[in-house]
């Protein structure tokens, strides 16, 4: 259906940020950049989303909390990672409580660069995000799954803290 | 009626951005206890200040909080510079606060909208980010940044502000007020706001100050709790100084000491303007930071914020330490969340103004 494809809803998780992206995904459904315009909803219900918004990095305690968001969104979805800190770590990179990029936990389709990422880079993200979008639909129809290409995200999930690798940390966390 | 459900709330919930859990211990509608939980942005920043050198950590200092991010660079510097005996030029300090003093119009803007949008006023939250784009507009002009600006430096700022461009500032907040009056009159007499602002989380003087409440959300049950009184930085060259205090102590007090707040910010900046000298901006730090410590305070928009840094005469700092509004205001939030009703739990929480990221670090 072409008149349903182009308006998606995003929900948004901010990991471990230090608000700067977050304000900036807000401000972006503002009067100044105002995404509605294009259909683009920000709603609270992850079940509702078709692209989830990571800001900041994951640490140990919310990778459960974005996995069972990204597990809660219905086929086709996309997840675009904000930031530096949530393509990579950024600056936290070597925090001691920081695994790393959201691409540890879920696989990432969309890496938008900044520190602190400006609107219109996140508006360019989401457009990116509709063409991935319709391309997994695509694929749905024909009862395939777009697998992700994980390999870029190899080296972050092979990183060992505390004796486990992060992908492992990652794998066996769960919500208490 | 000793029938207690737990109910859990975030942390990914839409009333703020950021994730706050709380676990709320409910009888029947009433919340008879709230108990939080933190970590959830935990980044563990204070101990990298052993891996940073003192003058690159301000930039990581900045990014405890991207709303307040000027401000923590700012307290930051002032204990390095306390530390080390730096001197700042006096154009510098002018500045500093000029720029502090517009990071709490866009605080201050940007939880207007937040908690407009939590009692449902989509229309009032529009209009109040739409006018904070005038003071990230004046960021994005003077320091290139639009929330992280990285122009506070130890020893100074990175950036000078030319004297026309001072005066444009003063235009467009003229301009910002102009567009500001009608929200305030919304936000301050409209009656669905009364209705559900009145009477929510109401806390009295006494409570405050027993639990050392600090910003706005003290000041509105009367504390007098304003760092900027005692006049560090260019604070001291100001005429006059009146903190904004309210005795009423609940969500509306809080709501209009925020809206006098913005006001008053503008006010300082004129002034700051008016008697700004001309000079350098920066002065460079030599050496290392010597052994010792050093505590300042600032006043951000939130509050009052705590700065210590322990030197050991290497260029990597031995300790850094902050305490943040918020995590001495999370003691303020749990008391007044305890009798609410559960479906006042958002507003109560907004109220506080959170800033989840500088509580966790
Ligand atoms: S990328 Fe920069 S602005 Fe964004 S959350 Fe990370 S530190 Fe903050």
């Amino acid at each position: 259906m072409s008149s349903t494809g182009k308006s998606p809803w995003i929900v948004h998780y901010d990991g471990s940020s230090c608000n700067g992206c977050d304000i900036e995904v807000l401000a972006a459904t503002t009067p100044l950049y105002d995404v509605e315009r294009f259909g683009v909803v920000n709603t609270g219900n992850p079940k509702h989303a078709d692209i989830l918004l990571i800001t900041g990095s994951v640490n140990e305690q919310n990778v459960p909390v974005v996995k069972q968001i990204y597990e809660q969104m219905m086929e086709p979805k996309v997840v675009i990672a904000c930031g530096a800190c949530a393509c990579s770590g950024g600056i936290f990179r070597d925090c001691y409580n920081t695994l790393g990029g959201a691409d540890v936990v879920v696989p990432v389709d969309v890496y938008a660069p900044g520190c602190a990422i400006r609107p219109e880079t996140i508006i360019d993200a989401v457009v990116k995000g509709i063409e991935i979008l319709e391309q997994k639909r695509k694929a749905l129809k024909n009862k395939t799954l777009v697998e992700p290409d994980v390999s870029r995200m190899q080296s972050a999930r092979d990183k060992v803290v505390d004796g486990q690798t992060v992908a492992e940390i990652a794998s066996n966390s769960t919500l208490e | 009626m000793s029938n207690k459900t737990v109910i859990p709330f975030g942390p990914q919930h839409p009333v703020l951005p950021e994730p706050i859990h709380l676990d709320l211990v409910l009888e029947d509608e009433k919340v008879v206890q709230a108990v939080p939980q933190l970590g959830f942005i935990h980044r563990g920043l204070e101990k990298i200040v052993e891996k940073r050198d003192y003058l690159h950590f301000v930039y990581v200092a900045e990014r405890i909080c991207g709303i307040c991010s000027f401000g923590h660079s700012l307290g930051y510097s002032q204990a390095v510079e306390g530390l080390m005996g730096v001197e700042v030029p006096e154009r510098a300090e002018y500045l500093r606060d000029i720029w502090q003093e517009l990071s709490r119009i866009h605080s201050h803007l940007l939880w207007l909208g937040l908690l407009a949008d939590g009692f449902g006023y989509e229309n009032l939250f529009q209009q109040a980010w739409r006018l904070r784009e005038i003071v990230l507009n004046i960021f994005e002009k003077t320091t290139g940044g639009r929330v992280i600006l990285s122009v506070c430096n130890i020893g100074g700022v990175n950036r000078d502000i030319d004297n026309d461009e001072l005066r444009a500032i003063c235009d467009d907040l003229d301009k910002l007020l102009d567009g500001y009056k009608p929200i305030t009159e919304t936000f301050l007499d409209d009656a669905s706001v009364h209705s559900r602002l009145d009477g929510v989380g109401y806390l009295s003087k006494e409570e405050a100050e027993d639990l050392s409440l600090v910003g706005p959300f003290g000041r509105a049950s009367g504390l007098d709790n304003d760092i900027r009184s005692i006049g560090m930085g260019a604070y001291g060259k100001l005429a006059a100084f009146e903190p904004q205090l309210s005795n009423i102590g609940d969500g509306y007090a809080r709501t209009e000491v925020r809206i006098n707040e913005v006001v008053q910010s503008v006010q300082i900046i004129k002034e700051l303007v008016s008697k700004i000298p001309d000079g350098p901006v920066y002065n460079k730090p030599k050496g290392n930071p010597p052994e010792g410590r050093f505590l300042t305070r600032v006043e951000q928009p939130r509050g009052e914020a705590v700065y210590y840094v322990k030197g050991n005469g290497s260029k990597f700092l031995e300790r850094f330490r902050v305490r943040t509004p918020t995590s001495q205001n999370l003691a303020g939030l749990l008391k007044i969340l305890q009798g609410c009703d559960y479906a006042d739990v958002p507003l109560n929480i907004l109220t506080i103004d959170p800033c989840i990221s500088c509580t966790e670090r």
